[in-house]
């Protein structure tokens, strides 16, 4: 059963390229389904990377404006 | 020390954002690998369905974002009853985290179902009690964040935020009991799966491979954006101030 069941798991439902990308003839509406979470999910991370980025930038500002304005405070930490 | 989780550590924003730091890449590594089993599943090996034909394919990235969209609110809703009752500052940066994983599945949810209705009920679109509801829990989250955006102080943000958080939960069990409670096009809670039962459960698998991806996702995200959030509102911390020059430091020598 065990082998049974691995066998299941690779083996493929489509026997070409073209019959995977034809879904069965709702190739629009299968595809558009995942692509558009993929692409979704990747503006995300996009964002989220972008909005780290700047926040890293905005704390340079403010240890380098303390610095300027304590010098020997900014030393001590 | 005892060997029980000091639940109340994570609550300092130091803590939590150590344990973001360390966690994320997993949970992100963890999304990546179960989405590649789930889809190799879903897309590749499972069999046909006998009245959907390949488009209830959709199953799995659809069922998933819903669920997504649903335990989301429900954990903004929590954050939110943590906030009002312990005062911890992460409860509100965790909400506000949320909320845009939440928007995006909610609105992944909506479009892939009607990618899904189009042709098998011939409408992209109905009135229907689930797809209405639905709806609604989307507009709840764009009023969540139009609410905390537009409110500069951030305690006040974070209290009127809360609010329409733990008001809006009650819309959460309404969209899952309405194929239930109303007769509606939306089919009900499991799908028609028509061959052997090994294969039912291969469909199964991939659709819950999908949902734990889904989830892992959301975890890592999440704690990438708490960390951001962190960053900006403990700016004039001491603690952040050596995380910073540790950084700064380690870039220069480490290469």
């Amino acid at each position: 059963m065990g082998v049974k069941m691995e066998m299941n798991l690779l083996t493929l439902h489509w026997s070409s390229w073209e019959e995977f990308f034809a879904m069965g003839g709702y190739a629009f509406y299968v595809w558009g389904s995942f692509l558009s979470c993929a692409l979704l999910l990747l503006w995300e991370c996009m964002q989220a990377k972008s909005n780290w980025a700047n926040e890293l930038v905005e704390l340079g500002h403010a240890v380098e404006l303390e610095a300027d304005l304590a010098p020997q405070q900014g030393e001590r930490a | 020390m005892t060997s029980r989780i000091h639940w109340f550590h994570y609550a300092a924003p130091q803590n939590f954002f150590d344990l973001c730091s360390k966690c994320w890449p997993w949970f992100a590594g963890l999304a990546l690998v179960l989405s590649a089993v789930g889809l190799w599943l879903g897309l590749g090996v499972a069999p046909i369905d006998a009245q959907q034909g390949e488009g209830y394919r959709i199953i799995f990235v659809h069922v998933p974002a819903s669920w997504m969209s649903m335990v989301i609110y429900l954990a903004m809703g929590f954050w939110s009853v943590m906030g009002l009752t312990f005062k911890t500052r992460l409860s509100g940066m965790m909400t506000q985290a949320l909320a845009p994983t939440g928007a995006i599945f909610a609105a992944l949810s909506l479009w892939t179902g009607a990618l899904w209705g189009k042709p098998m009920w011939g409408a992209w679109w109905v009135w229907d009690a689930r797809l209405t509801s639905e709806l609604i829990l989307f507009f709840l989250y764009l009023g969540f964040i139009a609410l905390t955006s537009a409110i500069d102080d951030v305690k006040r943000a974070e209290r009127a935020g809360a609010l329409i958080s733990i008001v809006g939960c009650i819309n959460v069990p309404i969209i899952y009991f309405s194929v239930k409670w109303w007769n509606t096009l939306h089919q009900g809670a499991s799908v028609s799966i028509t061959q052997s039962p090994s294969m039912a459960r291969l469909m199964l698998w991939a659709m819950l491979l999908m949902a734990i991806a889904f989830w892992s996702y959301t975890i890592a995200i999440v704690f990438y954006r708490v960390r951001t959030l962190i960053l900006q509102r403990e700016r004039d911390s001491h603690w952040l101030r050596v995380w910073f020059e540790r950084r700064q430091s380690m870039a220069l020598n480490g290469g």
